[in-house]
C-alpha cells in the first residue's frame, strides 16, 4: 500500500480526497464530520475498545469502529445513518449502566465527553434497573483526584504512561464487568508529566486536585499564556475566574508542546495565592519593614540609587532571574545603563565564567527537530527533570532508534534507553576530554586523560550518525568548570559534525542573553557578588534560591547600602538582606514576552488583576526610569518595549562559538564533592511556593542529602540518618538518603531548598557530619 | 343615516346607562378587596417568594455546589463559591443572592438536582440598610430552616408537575 497514493472515498454522499492508508477518523475529523469516539485520541495508538466511533461501510455487514479502519479507494461510509446510529445508542447505553449519575458533584460536568456525546446519542431513560458497579478508591497523589467508578475503560492514562510519559504506572486488571483501571499496587503517579491524564480522561475518573470542586468550566474565561518555568516556553491557557487564575491546561501548539503541559506547568499557579506574596510596597526603617505608598517606595530607591551613582555608578550591580520577562529584563537593563554603570547579569546559577561572554546559550536548532536526531551526548543534564518536554522529544528520538549519551554527574532514571556515562564533577571533563581525543580533536587539557572504549564507542557513535546534536544542560552551566565543558564539546562537535546548543535553564534565559542583559565590560553575576556591590537592584530575584552561590549572595547583598528588590514574593533572605521591596505581580497577572529555547518570541497578555497593590514589573521600572531623571521611559504598554526590542534584536539567535576550552580544571577536590542540583520543584520562586507540588513524593525527597553506599560506610552513616552538611562556612542539616545513583565520592545536596540557603557554590567541597 | 343613529344615541344618555349598569353589578356583588395584613390573599404551592436552603432529615444541608443553579441565573443574581469541605465532600464556601438583581423567576429552583434551593412563600421582607439585599449562605439556610415542614410539603404538591 503506497502511501503517497491519492483516493476518493465517499462519507455522507459527500466525496473526500484523502491519502491511502489514512484512518477513516482522521479523514472525517479534517473533512469536518463528527463522529463520536471515547477511546480514539490523536496522540496515542489505537485501542478501539470503546465501539462509540462505529460507521457503517457498503460491503461490510457489521458496523466497523472509524478509528481502526484504514479508507481504501472508493470506499462508502454512512455515519448517520439507522444501523449507525442504532450500534451507538446501544453502545451509549451499555456505557452508561455502569457510569454513575453524579455529575452536579463530579468535576467534569460541563466539559465531559461522555456528558456531550450521551446529549447527542445517549436514551433518556435507562432499563437498567439492577445495581452499578462501584470500584474501591485509590490515591494517587497530591495533583490527581481519582473516581474511578466514572472510569469508561477508554484505557487513555494507560496507553499515556506507556507511550507519552515512558512510565507504565497505570494498568486495566480484571476483565469484562470486573475490569478496572488503577495503579494495582497503590502507589503515586510520579511521572513529571503524569497532569496530563486528566486532560486525556473523557470523564471524570480522573480530575485535578488542586482544582477539586472549585470552579465549573463554563464560569471560566481562558486567556493564553505561556509557561513560566523551562526554557521550552510550552503554550497554556489561563483558565480565570472574576480576576483570579483558577487553573491552567495546554495550548496546543505542535512546534513546543504538542497538547501537553509538565506537571510543574500546570500546577505551579497555586504559588500566585501564597500567603508570603508581597501586596504592599515595603521601606526598610531602622531595621523595621514598614508599608510605604508606591510613591514613597519609589522615590526613596531612586534617591538611593542616584546618591550611589553619582559617587560611583560601578557600586551599582543589577542581577535580573531569567524567569522576568523580556520587557522587565530590558527595562532593568536600560537603567542601569542609564545610572552609568555595565554590571547587570542573568546567569545567577553559572559559576564559571572565563569564556565567551556574549555568545547565545540556546538549543541550537528547534525543538521539534529533536524528534529527528541520530545521536545525542548530553552534558550534565537531568533532561527529564530540568526540560519535560525536550525529554519526551529526545524519548521519541530514542524510540525511532537514536541513540541517546549522557554524562552526568549522576545516574538519571530515564524513560528512554541510554548510555549513561556517571563520574564525580571533575570526572566528566576528563570524560568529555577523552571523547574529544576519541573523536580526533586536540584538547588543551595538559593531565593524562585515559581513552577507553566506552569514550571511542560515544565518538564513533556522533561521527557515524548523519544528524548528532550536543546538548550541555542545567548541571553542566552550573559546574565550575562550564567554560572547559563548552570548548570540549564545541571540539567534538567540530571533529564529528555534530550540532552544539545549550539547553537554556529558565523560560527566558534566552531572552535575557538576546537582548543583552550580560555585562560588556562590568561584573558578572558571580564577581558581583565576591566583590560586593554598594546597591544593588533584583529583579525577581531571590539570593538564598535562586545564586549559585546563597552564602556568597546572601554576605554580599546583607552588607551592600540599598537593596531594591523588585519582587513578586517577601521571602527570609529579602527580608533580612532588602531595604526596600516593591511589590511586582506575579505569574498570570502581566503582559511581556518569553523567549524559548529555541529561539521563539512568544508574547502573552496579562489573564488576571494584579494581587494587592502590586504591579507589572514593567510598570514599576518604567516609573523608576522616569523618577532616575533618565531617557527612553515612555512607554505607554509593554507591546512598544516588546516592538522596540524585536526591532533591534528580533532575528534568530546565530549558532555561536560557546568559548575556547581555557584555564584549569577547577572542579577537583580532595575529600567529598557536592552535586548541587537544582530538583524540579525548586527551580523557581513560583514553582517553590505551589503548594500541591511541594507535596509531591518527588518535591518531598529532593530535600534530602544523597550519597551511595560505599561512601556512606565510610563516613559510618545510614539511610534516614539527620547529617549536617558543611560546606566552607556553610552548614545545612539535611537527612540522608542511600541512593546508589551517586558517583563515589560525591554527596548529592539539593539547591534552592529549605536550608541549603547557607551553603555554597553548587559544586564543590563539603563535608558530612552525624547529627 | 349613521348621524341620525349617532344623534338618537347621545340624546338618550345611552352611553351613560352602560357604565352606570356596570358600575351597579359591582356594587352589588361579592367584594374582592382584601383587609392586608388581616386578611391575606392564598398562595399556591408554586408560589415564588424569598429563597431558601433546605436540609436533609439528618441536618446535612443539601446543596452540593453543583453551580446549576448560578448558571441558569438570568439575572446573574447567584454568587457562588466551592472548594472540598474537610470530610472531602463537595460544599459551597459561599452562596449568595443578590436580592436586587433576582427577578423570582424560579429557574434556580428548577435546576436544583437535589431540591436544595427553593423560593418560599415568604414576601414580606425589606432592607433597612445597604447590602442587607445580599442573603448569605447562613440567612438562606436559617429560612429554610424555619420553613422546612411548608417548603416539604409545596414541593410534595408540586412533583407532579416537574
Amino acid at each position: 500500500m503506497s502511501e503517497e497514493k491519492t483516493i476518493t472515498i465517499e462519507v455522507d454522499g459527500q466525496p473526500l480526497e484523502t491519502k491511502a492508508g489514512a484512518l477513516l477518523i482522521d479523514v472525517t475529523d479534517a473533512a469536518g464530520i463528527d463522529i463520536p469516539r471515547f477511546c480514539y485520541h490523536k496522540k496515542l495508538s489505537i485501542a478501539a475498545s470503546c465501539r462509540m466511533c462505529l460507521v457503517e461501510v457498503a460491503k461490510v455487514p457489521k458496523p466497523i469502529p472509524a478509528c481502526a479502519t484504514q479508507v481504501m479507494d472508493g470506499m462508502v461510509v454512512q455515519t448517520r445513518s439507522p444501523m449507525v446510529l442504532a450500534a451507538q445508542k446501544a453502545t451509549m447505553e451499555f456505557l452508561l449502566i455502569n457510569h454513575p449519575l453524579d455529575c452536579p458533584v463530579c468535576d467534569q460536568g460541563g466539559e465531559c465527553e461522555l456528558q456531550d456525546v450521551a446529549m447527542g446519542y445517549g436514551s433518556d431513560v435507562t432499563r437498567f434497573i439492577e445495581t452499578k458497579r462501584v470500584v474501591p478508591e485509590n490515591d494517587i497523589g497530591p495533583l490527581i483526584a481519582t473516581d474511578m467508578t466514572r472510569c469508561i475503560h477508554c484505557t487513555r492514562c494507560v496507553r499515556f504512561g506507556d507511550e507519552v510519559a515512558g512510565m507504565r504506572e497505570m494498568g486495566a486488571t480484571g476483565r469484562g464487568e470486573h475490569m478496572t483501571i488503577g495503579t494495582y499496587v497503590a502507589h503515586n503517579l510520579n511521572s513529571e508529566l503524569s497532569g496530563n491524564v486528566i486532560d486525556l480522561c473523557p470523564v471524570g475518573a480522573l480530575t485535578s486536585k488542586p482544582f477539586q470542586y472549585r470552579a465549573r468550566a463554563w464560569e471560566l474565561t481562558r486567556h493564553t499564556g505561556v509557561a513560566p518555568h523551562d526554557s521550552v516556553g510550552s503554550n497554556i491557557q489561563i483558565h480565570t475566574r472574576r480576576g483570579e487564575v483558577m487553573r491552567v491546561h495546554p495550548h496546543s501548539n505542535d512546534a513546543i508542546n504538542e497538547i501537553w503541559l509538565s506537571d510543574r506547568d500546570r500546577f505551579s499557579y497555586e504559588g500566585v495565592k501564597s500567603e508570603e506574596r508581597l501586596t504592599q510596597p515595603l521601606i526598610k526603617k531602622d531595621g523595621e519593614w514598614t508599608e510605604a505608598s508606591w510613591e514613597e517606595a519609589l522615590e526613596a530607591a531612586a534617591s538611593g540609587l542616584k546618591k550611589i551613582a553619582s559617587t560611583d555608578a560601578d557600586q551599582i550591580g543589577t542581577l535580573v532571574s531569567p524567569t522576568a520577562t523580556l520587557e522587565e529584563i530590558a527595562l532593568a537593563r536600560k537603567i542601569t545603563e542609564g545610572l552609568g554603570s555595565s554590571n547587570i547579569d542573568y546567569r545567577l546559577r553559572q559559576e564559571d565564567f572565563r569564556g565567551n561572554s556574549s555568545a547565545v546559550p540556546w538549543l541550537g536548532q528547534s525543538i521539534g527537530s529533536l524528534e529527528n536526531i541520530d545521536s545525542a551526548l548530553l552534558i550534565g543534564s537531568n533532561i527529564r527533570k530540568d526540560q519535560p518536554l525536550l525529554a519526551h522529544r529526545l524519548r521519541k528520538a530514542a524510540l525511532k532508534g537514536a541513540k541517546i549519551q549522557l554524562i552526568n554527574p549522576l545516574h538519571l532514571d530515564l524513560h528512554f534507553d541510554a548510555a549513561q556515562m556517571v563520574s564525580d564533577p571533575a570526572g566528566m571533563v576528563h570524560n568529555l576530554a577523552a571523547i574529544a581525543e576519541a573523536a580526533g580533536g586536540s584538547h588543551h587539557l595538559t593531565e593524562q586523560i585515559e581513552v577507553t572504549d566506552e569514550h571511542k564507542a560515544i565518538a564513533e557513535e556522533l561521527k557515524r550518525s548523519e544528524s548528532a546534536v550536543i546538548l550541555l544542560g542545567n548541571l553542566a552551566q552550573s559546574h565550575p568548570d562550564y567554560t572547559i565543558l563548552c570548548g570540549l564539546a564545541a571540539l567534538i562537535a567540530k571533529a564529528t559534525e555534530a550540532s552544539v546548543g545549550v539547553i537554556p535553564m529558565a523560560a527566558n534565559s534566552v531572552g535575557a542573553a538576546v537582548i543583552g542583559a550580560i555585562p560588556d565590560h562590568g561584573l558578572n553575576a558571580h564577581s558581583m557578588l565576591e566583590n560586593p556591590r554598594k546597591g544593588y537592584l533584583l529583579l525577581g530575584v531571590e539570593p538564598g534560591r535562586d545564586t549559585n552561590n546563597p552564602a556568597l549572595a546572601r554576605s554580599a547583598i546583607s552588607s551592600a547600602e540599598l537593596v531594591v528588590a523588585v519582587t513578586a514574593y517577601r521571602s527570609l533572605c529579602l527580608e533580612e538582606a532588602a531595604s526596600i521591596m516593591l511589590p511586582m505581580s506575579g505569574f498570570g497577572e502581566t503582559s511581556g514576552s518569553f523567549v524559548n529555547a529555541e529561539g521563539r518570541w512568544q508574547h502573552f497578555s496579562g489573564a488576571a488583576a494584579p494581587l494587592g497593590e502590586s504591579r507589572p514589573g514593567w510598570k514599576i521600572l518604567r516609573v523608576l526610569g522616569n523618577l532616575l531623571d533618565l531617557d527612553g521611559f515612555d512607554y505607554s504598554s509593554s507591546e512598544e518595549i516588546r516592538d522596540e526590542l524585536r526591532d533591534a534584536h528580533g532575528a534568530e539567535p546565530k549558532v555561536t562559538s560557546l568559548g575556547a576550552a581555557k584555564g584549569k580544571i577547577r572542579s577537583a577536590v580532595t575529600g567529598l564533592a557536592r552535586i548541587g542540583e537544582t530538583p524540579i520543584y525548586a527551580a523557581d520562586a513560583l514553582v517553590r511556593r505551589a503548594t500541591s507540588l511541594q507535596k509531591t513524593a518527588e518535591a518531598r525527597e529532593a530535600t534530602a542529602a544523597r550519597v551511595n553506599p560505599s561512601v556512606a560506610a565510610d563516613a559510618g552513616l545510614s539511610d534516614g540518618d539527620k547529617v549536617a552538611v558543611v560546606q566552607g562556612e556553610g552548614r545545612a542539616e539535611m537527612v540522608l538518603r542511600i541512593d546508589p545513583h551517586i558517583p563515589d565520592g560525591c554527596v548529592w545536596v539539593p539547591a534552592a531548598v529549605p536550608g541549603s540557603e547557607s551553603l555554597g557554590d553548587q559544586f564543590g567541597e563539603l563535608s558530612l557530619e552525624k547529627v | 343615516m349613521k348621524v341620525f343613529i349617532d344623534y338618537i344615541r347621545s340624546l338618550f344618555l345611552l352611553e351613560l346607562l352602560k357604565g352606570l349598569q356596570l358600575t351597579g353589578r359591582y356594587l352589588c356583588a361579592k367584594k374582592f378587596t382584601i383587609q392586608y395584613p388581616e386578611e391575606r390573599a392564598p398562595l399556591s404551592p408554586r408560589f415564588r417568594g424569598l429563597h431558601a436552603q433546605r436540609r436533609y432529615e439528618s441536618g446535612e444541608e443539601r446543596c452540593i455546589a453543583c453551580k446549576l443553579c448560578e448558571a441558569t441565573c438570568p439575572a446573574l443574581a447567584i454568587t457562588i463559591e466551592a472548594a472540598p469541605r474537610e470530610d472531602g465532600s463537595r460544599r459551597t464556601t459561599r452562596y449568595e443572592i443578590d436580592l436586587f438583581k433576582c427577578i423570582f423567576c424560579g429557574y434556580c429552583e428548577e435546576s436544583c438536582p437535589v431540591d436544595a434551593i427553593v423560593e418560599s412563600r415568604t414576601y414580606e421582607y425589606c432592607f433597612e440598610n445597604r447590602g442587607e439585599n445580599i442573603m448569605t449562605k447562613e440567612q438562606l439556610l436559617a429560612h429554610g430552616d424555619k420553613h422546612e415542614v411548608q417548603l416539604a410539603k409545596d414541593l410534595e404538591a408540586q412533583a407532579p408537575y416537574r
